[in-house]
């Protein structure tokens, strides 16, 4: 028997957005189709809404609304006749011709679904998820293929669905999703969850913050290759050449971190191609606790 | 979309359930709304139609300007139009029902309805009131024509001669949805496509056993093509019921179904 997942538990709120932040082949879509009753699960529990949904009867599914990573429309299918179906399937069900407004389905509406763009696919995926009015919402990967206006888009109604207190769930690997989005984040590594908390106290791990600073951020360079950077910095930030040319230092960095390091640049005449400055982000987070190796 | 579209749409005001508060249709609501969405979807089909209303009015007009079935009923149509109803239950309930049912695995569909208050149990149930509202029709064209080309079944076969039908679509449906949920789609495509052509030429569904070579005379009454065809021509020829081929087609659709429900894979 093949373990894709062994090791996760989470718990996701009504009123959040619990995300599931992982790298490709982390696990994260196993996780989700396990919740959804999608796939036998071989050990473990799991309560949705207070059911087994291994066992879910229509009453369970009525309540749940699911977004599946590659749609599961019919390429045959017309948006408008095809949400009509579905929600037909409800007994109160959310007005199919506000939810063309609002996802801005109206324009593409007369167009099967195999000529539809990626995002307009995810849009009429999100809207499929959403007709039955559900509690409870499953995304995997929103976001996908979507273009930046869509984005903003799916990205608010999300916020105010999550407002109105429905219980969304999403899968992403894309850490901007997760750290604009998520109230509250479980980094899955390996079919485990490795990690787990508000995007603010995840933001605080790390060698630097456990020393006590406050604020960690990264400061990147570029200039010659193979500058011996020792005794520069503190030894709490972290300096490495992460490829040739091309510098970190990451740590709880202060102004007279700075006008030291510039102190030395100066002693021997080095002059940066090019240089930012970044708070921690949950991508650093992220790296620090699944490493940096291609999975 | 454009930014002012955009804009406009925020108007609208969202509306989860309240909690606990949403129900599902009732399912024999469910069962219908699926049944009817998926024999629209075969309909608009331009193939399916070829495969379930086309071909099977070409056999049925070549089976009759032809010697083949000379003798074995009072005349050609009367022998032709049972068959080509069972050429019509394989057409639907096996190929079509077959390739998209593959299709609806491949693209994600199966999984996504079975997230909605259909289920799984509800989806197949869609599916063979599909397959036999699609049949119905199908049964209407073939008897028009057939009527119109001179055709006289006998009056005591209608009813025994449409549940038999009806037992041959479901046996059908059966081994459809066992190749459509084991194998590729574009396997199902094959493997259903091939079996429709053998088993329509050779496999005693419009040809009778006797006028197949003797190889074959000795198998087709076991397999459900054969079981049907004969059951149907006894049926609209003689008003009688054919127990053996009757007897063949109900183990056909429980060893099929056992096996589909066993071995479907819906991901």
């Amino acid at each position: 028997m093949l373990r894709v997942v062994s090791g996760v538990s989470l718990v996701a709120e009504r009123g959040q957005v619990t995300a599931l932040l992982g790298a490709n082949g982390a696990g994260k879509t196993t996780t989700l189709e396990c919740a959804q009753g999608l796939q036998k699960r071989s050990g473990g529990s799991i309560s949705l809404l207070g059911q087994d949904p291994a066992a879910a009867g229509a009453e369970l599914r009525s309540r749940v609304g699911v977004m599946l990573q590659d749609g599961g429309l019919p390429p045959s299918a017309r948006p408008v006749p095809l949400l009509r179906h579905i929600a037909g399937l409800y007994a109160q069900p959310w007005p199919v011709e506000d939810l063309v407004d609002r996802l801005g389905i109206g324009s593409f509406s007369r167009t099967t679904v195999r000529r539809l763009s990626g995002g307009q696919k995810q849009r009429l995926a999100l809207a499929a998820a959403l007709v039955g009015r559900p509690e409870v919402l499953f995304l995997d990967e929103p976001s996908a293929g979507l273009d930046p206006q869509s984005r903003q888009l799916v990205f608010e109604l999300i916020g105010e669905l999550r407002d109105a207190g429905m219980g969304i769930i999403l899968t992403t690997h894309l850490m901007d999703d997760a750290q604009r989005l998520a109230d509250y984040v479980y980094i899955i590594d390996g079919g485990r969850n490795v990690a787990e908390g508000t995007v603010q106290e995840l933001l605080q791990r790390g060698p630097a913050v456990e020393a006590g600073a406050d604020h960690v951020r990264t400061l990147a360079f570029d200039a010659q290759p193979g500058l011996d950077l020792s005794g520069v910095l503190p030894a709490d930030v972290a300096v490495l050449e992460e490829r040739a040319g091309s510098y970190t230092a990451t740590g709880a960095l202060t102004p007279s971190h700075l006008a030291a390091l510039a102190e030395w640049w100066a002693a021997h005449d080095i002059m940066p191609a090019a240089m930012t400055l970044q708070a921690r982000s949950l991508e650093d987070v992220f790296l620090d606790i699944s490493g940096k190796d291609i999975r | 979309m454009n930014r002012s579209s955009a804009g406009a749409a925020a108007a609208v005001p969202v509306s989860p359930g309240a909690p606990g508060g949403q129900q599902p249709a009732p399912l024999f609501r469910r069962i219908l709304l699926q049944g009817k969405y998926e024999a629209l979807a075969m309909l608009r089909n331009g193939e399916q139609l070829i495969l379930a209303v086309v071909l099977p009015l070409l056999a049925l007009v070549g089976l009759t300007v032809t010697p083949f079935l000379d003798g074995l009923g009072a005349s050609r149509i009367d022998v032709a139009v049972p068959g080509i109803l069972a050429l019509c239950a394989m057409s639907t309930a096996f190929t079509g029902q077959g390739i998209a049912t593959g299709f609806d695995r491949r693209y994600g569909v199966l999984r996504f309805l079975s997230t909605t208050p259909l289920g799984r149990g509800g989806l197949i149930a869609g599916k063979v009131l599909s397959v036999l509202v699609v049949l119905c029709l199908q049964v209407a064209v073939v008897a028009a024509v057939g009527l119109a080309l001179g055709w006289q079944p006998t009056a005591a076969g209608w009813v025994p001669g449409l549940l038999l039908l009806a037992l041959g679509a479901a046996a059908f449906t059966a081994l459809g949805l066992l190749v459509a949920g084991t194998v590729r789609p574009e396997a199902t495509l094959a493997i259903t496509n091939l079996l429709w052509i053998l088993l329509g030429a050779l496999g005693g569904i419009v040809i009778p056993a006797e006028r197949l070579p003797a190889a074959a005379q000795q198998i087709v009454g076991f397999l459900p093509s054969g079981a049907l065809g004969e059951a149907l021509r006894d049926a609209f020829l003689h008003g009688a019921v054919n127990g053996a081929a009757t007897l063949i087609l109900v183990l056909w659709t429980i060893l099929a179904g056992a096996a589909a429900i066993r071995w479907f894979k819906w991901n």
